[in-house]
């Protein structure tokens, strides 16, 4: 069995959409001194810097070089992991090997991007084939758009419960100091804001934010002495799908597959039950009502009806997104990240306006590439 | 460390330009020689850990090209952007956790179809230093100056590694330089940015390896000649050149003490039987000898000269004929790793050390060494 670990404490920049009083390095180490003053630990105390960003964004090369001074990572062991939407959690997901492995004891994940410094949309096109797939895919929205279409015909579904869980989202998004977006919006504001690529509009899409996130893991014995409320980690699962568009299973999730293979290691047979709070990867709105039939939080096509009677709002029976999620705040490299911080944070109970009152057993999940996903299941104990 | 083996490896032999392979297509091929070699098949893979660069593939997400390609459908694969030393670790890290038994290690990278001066451009600072046009021939230029000056080295002492490796090269079926060179043939190499001559730099390549990494529950499923990971260390050095002592490299010296400490090794030159290192330059080669504790600061010419580093020497020091064969970017300190092992199995043909029991693989990434990854294999468990 894998050696526990667990998330002692994390920081966040405030996300914005343009951070011009830092460079790069200055904005990571805001969030590493953030994390460490959570941990009451100087960097001296950390053994080795895991870090990650999509390295096209800012047009940086060996961006994890670049980033030694903020990031801490001078004379320390650090590795650069980097996998598109899910950078965040797979940093996360170094991270805890980092520690799971005996090798070391105190890691500090750091994910980041700078998106007022990128064309990410470019960035982001380079990702597919250059022949068969480069010309017809506009970035990340011509993917998404497919399948949110697919997922309203199938089970007869409209845009207003897209809209709803955007409202929703944002509404969220205000109790939460580091969140991007936090405007108070209405269905039709939605509804009639451009529409991008048919069914997403403008207000339903995520933003793209300039931030930093870092956290910092820990085996147990340096856990239990250093904080007191750890939050556990259960399950770290991973799930890949086919490289091109063309050939995605859409109606076999690679998040679903992680889900069951996480739930199976954390010992949870009733999700829905079981799970008080659940981070979810939304790069659009549809997401947060699509995807949570995948969770196994409700069956094939009743997201709408969650969004509808509140399960998944602060108020309902299982939150979704408390901090705002994706669609609020999105510096891609520490998008992520940010999942698992804000799940921990949720266990520790200091979540401050956006706690969910007793959340003992919280879901992260990191999305990317070509449709595949990550989940993290974390817990207030062993 | 005792628990991991390798348990099978694969290389392309590598050249300047692969143009009837994509990505996908160079690293299925190595894939698919490994499970040959293994008996392997994609059922045996419990997780793959890449290294690739997206600069150098000019994709983003490197790795999701060769998704396909190394079998992680419904899979955990995860993309290391440094060099392939490292993914071996992060491999090892995920079997060491317990959760899984066999990790796929893969690195590929294809020189040819980059701008190499342009992608190495971009690792520098943006408003400081790009506008100068540095790149790592003259970063690297930098360092070689300030080492040589500091021991009172000649460019023609420093042209001595090129000679070895070049000439080691020609044993070896894999590399892309090879050949008899004299030192005057260096010196005559042209400058690329002085003092720093053609023949003193890695070059250019196309290319791809991969490693299955096994549990020592599963490792006799795939080869009655497993190579135990027995140490390992890494450490990164501080970004901006003015704020380095370039002649030394004190990051090295840290990840070698920590493999060292993890080996069991206190006298290196005597325990160690090969020696494959990362000389991205020829200078380099010295460089590294003296922060891996085969001789004092300053000292490494003199270890070559005196033959200590020859193949046929008492530490031979890249009887592959290193970087300076070849140079797949990210790949090429995986590479070495792999070279280890074939001596370590007995299986390095021509350029084979006799009853290689212990090796040392280096890996290194950024400009002037900024970071580095050591590795102790051996044949013993």
């Amino acid at each position: 069995m894998p050696k526990n670990v667990a998330i002692i404490a994390s920081g966040q920049t405030n996300h914005t959409s343009r951070r011009k009083d830092v460079n790069i390095p200055e904005m990571i180490r805001e969030a590493v001194d953030r994390a460490l003053t959570d941990a009451e630990l100087t960097i001296d105390d950390i053994d080795a810097v895991v870090i990650g960003n999509m390295e096209h964004f800012e047009g940086i090369n060996l961006s994890d070089m670049w980033a030694s001074e903020g990031s801490g990572a001078v004379m320390k062991p650090c590795m650069k992991i980097a996998t598109g939407g899910t950078t965040g959690t797979s940093v996360a997901a170094g991270a805890y090997y980092h520690c799971a492995s005996g090798l070391f004891d105190t890691v500090l994940a750091i994910g980041w991007e700078k998106l007022s410094e990128s064309d990410t949309t470019a960035g982001i096109i380079t990702a597919f084939d250059p022949i068969v797939e480069r010309l017809t895919l506009a970035g990340a929205i011509g993917g998404l758009a497919i399948e949110a279409n697919l997922y309203m015909t199938t089970y007869g579904l409209s845009q207003e419960h897209f809209a709803k869980a955007a409202v929703m989202a944002r509404k969220n998004a205000q109790n939460n100091p580091h969140a991007h977006l936090k405007h108070d919006l209405t269905v039709e504001m939605v509804l009639n804001s451009p529409m991008i690529a048919y069914p997403i509009h403008y207000l339903d899409m995520c933003p793209t934010s300039d931030g930093a996130c870092a956290v910092i893991f820990a085996s147990e014995d340096r856990a239990r002495r250093l904080c007191p409320r750890p939050a556990w980690i259960k399950a770290a699962v991973c799930r890949h799908n086919h490289p091109y568009i063309g050939d995605v299973w859409w109606d076999r999730s690679t998040l679903e597959s992680a889900a069951i293979e996480a739930y199976k290691i954390a010992g949870i047979t009733n999700p829905r039950k079981e799970l008080d709070v659940i981070e979810l990867y939304d790069p659009a709105s549809y997401a947060l009502v699509a995807w949570i039939q995948h969770l196994h939080i409700c069956g094939p096509g009743e997201g709408g009806k969650l969004i509808d009677d509140g399960s998944i709002t602060m108020e309902g029976d299982i939150p979704v997104n408390p901090s705002g999620g994706v669609i609020s705040t999105n510096p891609i490299g520490a998008t992520a990240l940010i999942r698992v911080a804000e799940a921990a944070l949720q266990i520790q109970g200091k979540a401050g306006a956006r706690q969910v009152e007793g959340a003992k057993t919280a879901l992260a999940t990191g999305f990317g590439g070509s449709y595949w996903n990550e989940v993290f299941i974390l817990s207030d104990r062993l | 460390m005792e628990d991991i083996a390798i348990v099978g490896v694969a290389q392309t032999k590598f050249e300047r330009e692969k143009r009837d392979l994509n990505y996908a297509e160079l690293v299925y091929g190595v894939v698919t020689e490994l499970f040959e070699k293994t008996g392997a098949t994609h059922q045996d893979v419990d997780n793959i850990v890449t290294a690739s660069s997206d600069f150098w593939d000019g994709r983003t997400i490197s790795s999701m090209a060769i998704q396909s390609a190394v079998g992680a459908y419904m899979k955990s694969e995860s993309k290391v952007s440094s060099d392939g030393t490292l993914a071996l670790l992060y491999g090892a890290m995920r079997i060491l956790s317990g959760q899984f038994k066999t990790t796929l290690v893969v690195a590929h990278s294809k020189g040819s179809e980059g701008a190499p001066n342009l992608i190495a451009n971009a690792a520098f600072d943006p408003v400081y230093q790009r506008q100068l046009g540095i790149d790592f021939h003259v970063a690297s230029a930098l360092q070689a100056r300030a080492y040589m000056q500091k021991y009172g080295l000649t460019e023609q002492d420093v042209a001595l590694v090129s000679v070895k490796n070049l000439a080691n090269a020609k044993k070896n079926p894999y590399a892309q330089v090879a050949g008899d060179f004299t030192v005057d043939d260096v010196m005559n190499s042209g400058y690329l940015a002085e003092p720093i001559k053609t023949l003193d730099a890695s070059p250019i390549s196309d290319g791809a390896c991969a490693v299955l990494l096994a549990h020592a529950d599963v490792a006799s499923r795939f080869t009655d000649k497993p190579v135990w990971l027995k140490g390992v260390g890494h450490c990164q050095d501080g970004y901006y050149l003015g704020d380095r002592d370039l002649t030394t490299s004190p990051a090295l010296a840290a990840a070698a003490r920590r493999a060292y400490q993890m080996a069991s090794i206190d006298d290196p030159l005597k325990q160690l039987d090969v020696a494959e290192i990362y000389d991205a330059y020829s200078y380099q080669e010295l460089m590294w000898t003296e922060a891996l504790g085969f001789c004092q600061p300053g000292e490494g010419v003199q270890l070559l000269k005196s033959g200590v580093t020859a193949i046929n020497g008492s530490l031979p020091v890249n009887p592959s004929g290193g970087l300076l064969a070849a140079h797949a970017f990210l790949a090429a300190g995986l590479v070495r790793v792999i070279e280890c092992v074939l001596q370590l199995r007995g299986e390095a043909g021509e350029h084979q050390i006799p009853h290689a029991k212990t090796a040392l693989a280096h890996g290194s990434f950024g400009f002037c060494g900024q970071t580095h990854c050591v590795w102790i294999l051996s044949a013993e468990r």
